[in-house]
């Protein structure tokens, strides 16, 4: 029973840190939190579904479509809801254009595809028990994400240019270096991350257009508690989370995890706005 | 302050008309609300109770995410909340059986501590943190209906209260739904055009202005989600009523995004706009079948639309005053003669003193052990290279940033460190370098904000258009009327603020700033921007206020101005004060020549 909820618990909570990731990835790119984080998720179980299970793709080829249409999704997201409001970013307008197109989405696919949890496809032979696929490869998607995160962002020069641009935007402007279509690659990037977590999820958490504002906020605590823009934060505090909610799942019943949850989140924020790991918000005069 | 009600101002005529034509479209759509049972159709009168009870939950978010600008998607929570309350109650399943109107009070007094809680967080969090707070909270709140199953049914659920004669027929639920809706329609137009809607807004566009003036954010927070949370129960309460049987299916995030959007497309600010948005979300789907499946795709593409495109919303698109075009060769002409109506002539004489005030930045020391003394009746002039610490001192003084060192005294009584919203009521009043100002709000708003403070009705009788409410108002109007035609702007009082030239916003800002009556007035390079003639004019009014009896800091580059018009001049340097005296002797101080002035 432990190992069930341990891994369970894990498992869970590697699909929050990458939602996690794909919040933080765009935050650097342009200091704007996106809603469209949790609805790619979601997107990624849908599309995995719909590749494989319904038009009999192959697993490998299902699996590329659905990150290729993460990215494209990303990008659409830059430049629809993202672009347009960036130079008014005191307004906090994205908040407003990232939920309107998030919307869209998530009902887009409540319509078109289904209001119920449809069934993932088994993608590999493994399972069932602790090495059961459903585990495993959302917590190695992870940890592969965050290995070749770290490698972009500190051994090449494209992911440099990537820090340099959330570091300091107009210096790295001035420095000559083309911050819009590193933006748009870095919401492609984290379109991708997003899919990848709803996909390796899948069999977990099913293919649901619900899952999406779920995996907003779910994926949205461990960053916020973190700080935001750490990837390490953020998924310390995925995998924290997950294992506790499966554990007062089993425990005490899931709404007392939710509530739990929620009310540790806002204490948490209470007293420490800016996170466990972030810096205090600049002057303002 | 008597005589400034007697003055000569044909503009304050104009406001009173104006509001009667605010009302206009508000009575219409009473007059058409009413009358609708004549059409005989019970069906379009089951969703024109539905819209009534959305707008009094709508009315109340609006103070909260069209007024003060929090971005509160969860709103259904409260409604859920409210359903679930008076359901309850009159149900007697827990307890014996309440009457309904019992119980839709005591949801209203439920909803009140939960929208409180519910939104203070947003008194901490940035704008995102605050949406995904009330986003949690709606999630959670539909959970705990599904699962605390002995007293909400569970996912069976319970039948809703039915209020008692005359009210139980459908008509008459309506009509009870229509007239609630109406009152709050009023209360909170009434509370749009008071200086707590004011203040809300000012909180949204302008925070630190606000400050200034001395709106304090949380009080004012608190209130309007007190108040909102209420009006958001009781809604449930009619709401589970209407549906006369609810699960917690019935509460889907459908209804929060349909709540939150109508109000943006209603446009910020405005009470008409989210009214008529209410009303045609609600209506929409109905009227065209094939839509509803598609209702809440198609609110999403309207929100992303009147983000991009049109975000003053409806209610920008209704302002035909606005667009008239103004007067292209416009002149301030300042008349100081009428100050005299503003600042109070005090008998004694008072002090600010700023002693041995030092301030870091990391490493940069942005002032190092400032000594200063303002006097009442002076003009006191502080200049300096850029980057001397010259901002950073007002700052200070205003209460922004707290001194790492030294502390500031007014009168001999140390002034609260970093309390800028406590500087209003010690009447030191600021401007600021770039001007602060609400945009979408008019000049005459504008300047009324800085009346804030001398607001003596709460929050309830502003709510009610009770007489001390009307005094204020009436207070606070002549006030700003006559502090804007002592700047020379009283033309442009009913223009929005966002359509004046910027030296136009210089001099509102020394408006507003007037309207404190202010014992010290700090200005943060008011020339900056202004013209040759301008210039000499604001040189002319800065004076005539000092002699009123206010004491002025001056920050400024014109040397020509500060030397025509200080009494004293403190040059900074690298954060030290480098000399100070007389405008003679500084002229002729060898190392301010140097560092600053130039030969």
């Amino acid at each position: 029973m432990l190992l069930s909820i341990v891994s369970y618990g894990l498992a869970l909570g590697a699909v929050y840190a990458l939602i996690g990731i794909t919040y933080n990835v765009m935050f650097a790119a342009s200091r704007v939190f996106s809603f469209t984080a949790g609805t790619v998720g979601m997107l990624g179980g849908v599309f995995g579904a719909l590749c494989i299970d319904r038009m009999g793709m192959p697993v490998a080829l299902g699996f590329l479509l659905t990150l290729a249409a993460g990215a494209v999704l990303g990008v659409i997201t830059e430049v629809l809801t993202v672009r347009p409001v960036l130079k008014s970013l005191d307004q906090h307008l994205y908040v407003l254009s990232t939920l309107a197109f998030a919307l869209m989405l998530q009902q887009l696919t409540a319509i078109e595809w289904s209001t119920e949890p449809q069934p993932f496809p088994r993608l590999l032979p493994f399972g069932p028990g602790f090495f059961d696929q459903q585990f495993w490869l959302p917590i190695s998607a992870c940890v592969l994400t965050i290995i070749g995160l770290e490698w972009l962002y500190r051994r090449t020069l494209v992911g440099r240019a990537f820090l340099a641009i959330s570091e300091d935007n107009y210096a790295a402007r001035a420095l000559g270096l083309p911050e819009q279509r590193l933006r748009v690659a870095s919401y492609a990037l984290a379109g991708a991350i997003g899919t990848l977590a709803g996909f390796t999820g899948g069999e977990m958490m099913l293919a649901y257009f619900g899952n999406g504002p779920l995996l907003n906020f779910y994926g949205f605590v461990p960053v916020a508690l973190g700080g935001m823009g750490s990837n390490r934060g953020a998924v310390a505090g995925g995998l924290a989370l997950g294992l506790f909610q499966q554990t007062a799942n089993f425990l005490v019943g899931g709404i007392f995890a939710s509530v739990a949850i929620f009310v540790v989140f806002i204490l948490v924020l209470l007293v420490r706005p800016e996170g466990f790991a972030g810096a205090a918000p600049a002057r303002r005069v | 302050m008597n005589d400034s009600a007697t003055l000569p101002l044909p503009a304050v005529q104009r406001l009173k008309a104006g509001s009667l034509e605010a009302w206009l479209p508000t009575a219409m759509l009473a007059i058409a609300g009413a009358a609708l049972p004549l059409l005989g159709d019970s069906y379009l009168g089951v969703i024109a109770t539905r819209a009534a009870i959305y707008w009094v939950l709508v009315s109340g978010l609006n103070l909260v995410v069209g007024f003060a600008g929090q971005i509160a998607i969860g709103w259904v929570a409260l409604l859920t909340l409210g359903a679930y309350v008076t359901s309850v109650l009159c149900a007697g399943t827990v307890m014996p059986e309440l009457s309904a109107y019992l119980a839709l009070l005591i949801a209203g007094l439920v909803g009140a501590i939960f929208g409180l809680i519910i939104g203070l967080p947003a008194l901490r969090l940035r704008t995102f943190y605050f949406a995904m707070t009330t986003l949690g909270f709606a999630t959670i709140v539909t959970q705990v209906a599904l699962a605390w199953k002995s007293v909400t049914g569970g996912g069976v659920g319970v039948p809703g209260p039915v209020l008692p004669w005359p009210f139980a027929s459908p008509w008459g639920f309506y009509y009870f739904c229509l007239g609630l809706a109406l009152l709050c329609t009023w209360m909170t137009t009434n509370i749009a055009a008071s200086r707590f809607g004011r203040s809300l807004v000012a909180l949204r566009d302008a925070e630190v202005a606000a400050e200034a003036v001395g709106i304090s954010k949380p009080a004012l927070l608190v209130t309007v989600f007190l108040f909102s949370g209420a009006l958001a129960a009781i809604a449930g309460g009619l709401f589970a009523s209407l549906q006369s049987y609810i699960t917690p299916d019935a509460f889907t995030f459908d209804l929060s995004v349909l709540f939150f959007i109508a109000i943006l497309i209603g446009g910020r600010g405005s009470i008409l706009g989210p009214l008529l948005g209410t009303i045609i979300l609600t209506a929409l789907p109905e009227f065209a079948a094939p839509l509803v499946a598609w209702s809440t795709f198609l609110y999403a593409v309207l929100l992303l639309v009147i983000v991009l495109a049109v975000p003053g919303g409806i209610a920008d698109m209704l302002d035909f005053k606005n667009r008239r075009p103004l007067e292209r060769h416009r002149e301030i002409r300042p008349r100081p003669e009428l100050l005299a109506h503003i600042i109070p002539p005090s008998a004694q004489e008072s002090l600010l003193k700023l002693e041995n005030l030092s301030l870091s930045f990391g490493g940069v020391r942005a002032i190092d052990a400032v000594h200063l003394t303002l006097r009442t009746g002076e003009v006191h002039g502080l200049i300096g290279p850029n980057g001397s610490g010259k901002t950073t001192t007002l700052n200070v003084i205003s209460g922004y940033y707290p001194p790492q060192q030294g502390q500031v005294r007014l009168n001999d009584k140390a002034l609260a460190a970093g309390a800028a919203a406590a500087r209003a009521n010690q009447r030191i009043a600021r401007t600021f370098q770039t001007p602060r100002l609400v945009g979408s709000a008019s000049v005459l708003e504008n300047v009324m904000i800085g009346a804030t403070t001398a607001g003596r009705a709460s929050f309830v009788e502003s709510l009610l258009f009770l007489p001390r409410h009307r005094r204020d108002e009436a207070r606070a109007q002549a006030a700003a009327m006559t502090a804007l035609a002592a700047v020379g702007l009283d033309q442009l009082a009913f223009v929005r603020a966002d359509r004046l030239q910027h030296s136009e916003l210089r001099f509102v800002e020394i408006a507003r700033a007037l309207v404190l009556r202010p014992l010290f007035l700090l200005l943060d390079e008011p020339a900056a921007g202004l013209s040759v003639e301008e210039i000499k004019r604001l040189g002319a009014l800065i004076v005539t206020i000092s002699r009123q009896g206010t004491g002025v800091l001056l920050v400024e580059h014109h040397a020509d101005l500060i030397f025509d018009i200080c009494d004293r001049v403190t040059v900074l340097n690298l954060g030290k004060v480098l000399a100070s005296g007389t405008p003679a002797e500084i002229r002729g101080h060898r190392e301010v020549i140097n560092a600053y002035l130039g030969a």
